[in-house]
Formats: C-alpha cells, structure tokens, sequence
C-alpha cells in the first residue's frame, strides 16, 4: 500500500477524495487495455508455433520436435549459440563483479570525491550506442585476437561495457542503502585489512545488490545482437536469426523460451529486493531501480 | 561525503589531541591513498580499452581517408542526400514511437498509482518490462512477423473476418513504417520503468496541502502533480528517443532490404567497404549519431536535475 493511499485510510473523508491515483476500476482498465495490446504479440507467437501445415489447425508437435531431441543437425547452430551466450553470460558477470565491485567500494569509501566521476562512466554507455561501439571494437578486437585467440568468450569484455549502467546502478542503491562507509570504518577501527573489508564486511552486505547486478547482465547477454552480429560471434540471438531462414517455427519456440527465461530472471531480481518482507519499500526500488538504465533523476549528489 | 571520511582520516593520524588538519598533509595518509590508487588501475584500464578507445577510434576514423591521411571527405558524406534521408527517417522514428511510448507508458503509471508496491501486479509490471524493454531485438522482429506478417494472426483475422487486408497499399511491415509498432512496443515498457519512481515521489503532503486548501482532484494534478512530474517527463520522453535512436537489432531482423535507418547504414558501412564511393563512411556516420545523441542526453541531464529538486 503506498503512503498516499495510507494517508488517506487514517484522514478523513475529505483527505481520501483528493488521492492523486485512479479508482480501482479506471486502473484495472487501463492495465487490463495495455496488458492485452502487449500480450497480442507474445500470443501470436505462440499460435504461430502451434499451426500444422497449410490446411490450417494447431498442435504441438514442433514443441514436442523440440523437447523430444529430434532436432535435425540444421538447428546445430542454435546450440552453439546458446551455449556461447549461457559462457558469455558468465565471463561476462565475471568481468563486472572482479573489475567494477572493487573499485566502486573503494571509491564510496576512499574516493567520494571520484563518485561523479565513476557514475558518468559508467552511465556512459546509454549516451554510446553499441553500433558506433562497433565500429571502434572491430580494430581493437582485431587485436585481442592475436592476444587471446578469437574465442568467443572475449566478447565478454565489450559486453561488460554494456551491462555498466544496469549493474552500477543496482549496485550502488545498495551501498548506499547499507552505509558501506560506516561499516568499513567500524571494520578499519578494529584492525580489517583491505581485503578484509571488502570480502567479509561489504560483500556480504551487498549481496543482494551484487546478486541483482549479475542477474540484470545476464539478461543483458542474452538478448545481445549488435556486436556478436557485427564482430561476426555466433551467440543465441544471431544464431535465431540463422535458424529463422531454415525453420522460422523452431526459431519463434526458442525466442519464446528465451522470453521466459528472462521474465522468471528479472521477475526473481524483483524477489531478491523484495525479500518476500512486506513494507520494505526501499528495497523494492532498489531491485526496480536495476531494470532501469538510468537514476530515476541524476541528483546532483550523484548517489541515486 | 567528505565529511563522513574525515573521522577515520582523524584516526589514522597522530590522535585526538591534534588539531584536524587536511587528511592529504598526513605521511600515513597519503602512503594508504598511493595505495589505494592501485585500486582505481584495473577498471580504469579496462574502460579506456573497452570503451575509451573503440568510441574514439570510431570517432576519428570518420576524419581520416583510407591511407590514414586527415580528411573531412568523409563528413562532408553526412551532406549527401541518401544520408540525410537516413538521418530523416531514424529521427522522425524516433520522435513518433518516443510520444507514443512516453503517453502510453505515463497513462500505465499513472494506473500503477497506489497500488501496492511489493504486490503481484508490481512485481509482474516490473520483470516484464524489463524483459520487453531490454530483451527486445530480433525475438521482436519475431513476435511482429507472427503477429503482422503477411500470415500473422491479426493479419489472417483481420482478413478472414472482417474482409480488411492491412497491406492492400503494399507489404509496409518490412519497411520504415514496419519498425513503428515494435519500437512502440519496447518504448512503453522503457518508459514504464524510467518514469514510475518519479510518480512514487509525489508526497501525500502534497495531496494533503492541497485538500487543506480546499483543492478537489483536478486542481492537485494542475498544480502540484503536473508541474512536478513534467521535467520528468520530458526527461524519460528524451530518454526513449535516445533508445529508439540508437536502436539496431529490431531494425537489422526485420527490414529485409536497404538501410532505411542510420545504424542499418552503418552495418552497410562496415559490411560492404564502400558505401556512396566513400572509404571510412561508417566513422562519419557514428560521428553523426554521437553527435545526436549527446545533445538529447545533455538536455535529459538538464531537466533531471531540474526534476530532482522534488525527489529528496
């Protein structure tokens, strides 16, 4: 219950014929005429999957085709795509927790005077889109090849540029949540080390923040297109492509069950922050806050 | 913030009984920091491999010919008039599905207003505006071709039942006009997400202040709701062109030929070598879309700073 309505409950009569929100019946229409236009889509899809054939009818045998394993090899590369994405995924998480965690604790700690500079780095990436990205990460990967190989995994590094704003910012809601600076004091007075602090003391106490984040990436990953496609990587979402000009039905389940997946992802992020604690709204912006890409305002104290 | 560190910068030195000095003046300090700024090396290099670098070589390779020698051949391409009818179509794009999306998703959560924000309804909005804002692409392209193609459900309904054929002018769907629904359909939920923490900073004091004056429902959305709510607005409306401006998956599944838009150029770019008989076009074309792209993000800054005098 928000605090308008609660304002209203407890004042008088009055009070409650000024709440600023809708009737209970104008907003389920609206949700309910929204709703159903944005769920035309994900249907079609679906029917579509089920048509058997030109004479028209449904069934399921494409999605039994599909869960049964008699995928003909032509529907190898989605495969391989999913594979890719699942190893992107995790490098990728990698990449952010070892090179971005660190160095925002240290300089919420150390360097608050570096904050606005970190946030405008990270909030950088909304501003440069990923296909003028691309067209700087072909030279570089040209030499990351001849120093790594041309594994796929090295993408990883171009997607931890993407996942910045998401992950910043659902970090950083929980360190400031969590006073990480009184924390981190308390830990140095009785005698922590760095690495103490960081491992024992503010992981610990972020991990709800640092569980969105990798949550939030990983969706991310997985709905890549531009630099896989333009680097010439296969990942799940090239791959779709591919298999959608040999069999656009088998092509629409898998996009469908990416869909999913992602939906219980982020629907869990929003549990994490939830916590299933009734009244703790500021840990439900704090998980809605890491859908966003940017602060709900960029206040001028740099801390949304 | 300063302030806050002060104490331990106080603890780290000589004791209580000095007077506090700049905390940069004390040996041990200062031995601690030069430490700590090891700290800062791995992600700074990271970001000026990995973000650094590749936008400004984007950037530069739009002033350089193909022997690496200085040119402004290649910008002067942004004049040519297939460019700027790219340019054309990628703004106009944008600014339709950026109103439609901020309109839409503004009357969603004005809807959401009140409901209860750890709820079903909330966390379901949530997730699947997440999903449909971030996940979009080429599983968009999908969901339209089954749901407008030429045998999509609605198409097919539409013309069993109703005798009307959508594409009696021709098949638009794989064209300009093809991409307004999709973008619609992942600017709604951006705008969703972007815009609703705004709505949930309206104070009831305000509904409060505005009764105890005698106020009735409209005036609180006059003159508290509206003037409160609308650099936000504005601000999540820029946020959508921006994300529809610099949008390329959604586009590179479902237009089938040609480069109606300006990052379907820049794929041609990259792709095919020469485009318009120009080396390098794809640099000049990034340059152009930056350019686009901080001017809104610099006036979104502007009026969320303006937005967030209400938000504390």
């Amino acid at each position: 219950m928000s605090r308008a309505q609660a304002a209203g409950r407890t004042g008088t009569a009055r009070l409650r014929t000024v709440h600023p929100g809708p009737g209970r019946v104008t907003r389920w229409v609206i949700v309910a005429v929204i709703g159903v236009l944005f769920l035309v889509p994900i249907v079609a899809m679906v029917e579509f999957t089920l048509r058997k054939g030109v004479d028209g009818g449904h069934d399921f045998a494409r999605w039994a085709t599909v869960f049964g394993g008699g995928l003909t090899p032509e529907f190898k590369p989605i495969f391989t795509g999913l594979g890719n994405s699942l190893l992107l995924a995790v490098v990728t998480v990698l990449v952010m927790l070892v090179l971005l965690v660190p160095t925002m604790v240290l300089v919420r700690i150390r360097f608050p005077q570096l904050q606005r500079v970190l946030e405008f780095i990270c909030l950088l990436p909304i501003t440069i889109p990923a296909i003028v990205l691309v067209v700087g990460l072909a030279p570089v990967y040209s030499v990351v090849s001849k120093m790594f190989g041309s594994g796929v995994w090295t993408l990883a590094f171009a997607y931890g540029v993407i996942v910045l704003p998401y992950a910043y910012r659902s970090i950083q809601a929980n360190l400031v949540a969590v006073d990480v600076v009184t924390l981190s004091e308390a830990a140095r007075s009785l005698g922590a080390g760095w690495l103490t602090i960081l491992f024992r003391v503010v992981v610990p106490n972020i991990r709800r923040g640092l569980l969105a984040a990798s949550f939030i990436s990983v969706a991310v990953v997985l709905g890549e297109f531009t630099i896989a496609a333009l680097l010439n990587r296969v990942n799940l979402q090239t791959a779709l492509l591919v298999v959608n000009k040999a069999d656009p039905f088998i092509a629409v389940i898998f996009a469908l069950l990416a869909l999913l997946f992602a939906f219980v992802l982020l629907l869990a992020i929003g549990f994490i922050g939830g916590g299933g604690r009734p009244g703790r709204r500021s840990r439900r912006r704090a998980a809605a806050s890491a859908l966003s890409p940017v602060a709900p305002a960029l206040s001028p104290k740099g801390s949304a | 913030m300063t302030d806050t560190l002060r104490p331990v910068a106080d603890a780290q030195g000589s004791g209580a009984a000095t007077p506090p000095r700049s905390p940069r003046a004390r040996p041990r300090f200062s031995s601690l920091l030069s430490g700590s700024v090891l700290g800062l090396i791995p992600f700074t290099a990271y970001i000026v491999l990995f973000l650094a670098l590749p936008t400004v070589i984007a950037l530069v390779t739009g002033f350089v010919d193909k022997h690496g020698a200085l040119t402004v051949d290649n910008l002067t391409a942004l004049g040519d008039p297939v460019i700027l009818r790219t340019f054309g179509n990628s703004l106009w794009l944008s600014a339709l599905t950026a109103v439609i999306g901020a309109l839409l998703g503004a009357l969603f959560c004005y809807a959401l207003l009140g409901a209860k924000p750890t709820g079903v309804l909330r966390s379901i909005v949530d997730a699947a505006s997440g999903v449909l804002a971030q996940f979009g692409g080429v599983m968009l392209a999908f969901a339209f071709v089954a749901t407008i193609g030429i045998q999509g459900m609605i198409t097919v309904w539409l013309r069993t039942s109703f005798g009307v054929d959508i594409f009696a002018d021709g098949v638009w769907l794989y064209d300009t006009p093809g991409l307004i629904l999709p973008y619609i359909y992942f600017q709604v939920p951006l705008m969703i997400i972007t815009f609703s923490p705004a709505l949930e900073s309206l104070k009831p004091q305000w509904a409060e202040a505005n009764a105890m004056l005698g106020g009735g429902i409209l005036s609180y959305w006059r003159h508290i709701g509206v003037p409160v709510l609308l650099p936000s607005f504005f601000g999540c409306l820029l946020l959508l062109f921006a994300n529809a401006f610099s949008s390329f998956a959604t586009a590179a599944a479902l237009t089938s030929q040609g480069s109606q838009i300006v990052p379907l150029q820049i794929r041609a770019a990259l792709t095919s070598e020469t485009v318009l008989g120009r080396e390098n076009l794809a640099g000049a074309l990034a340059l152009g879309m930056i350019v686009v792209m901080v001017v809104v993000m610099a006036i979104y800054s502007l009026l969320m700073r303006r937005a967030a005098r209400w938000q504390r």
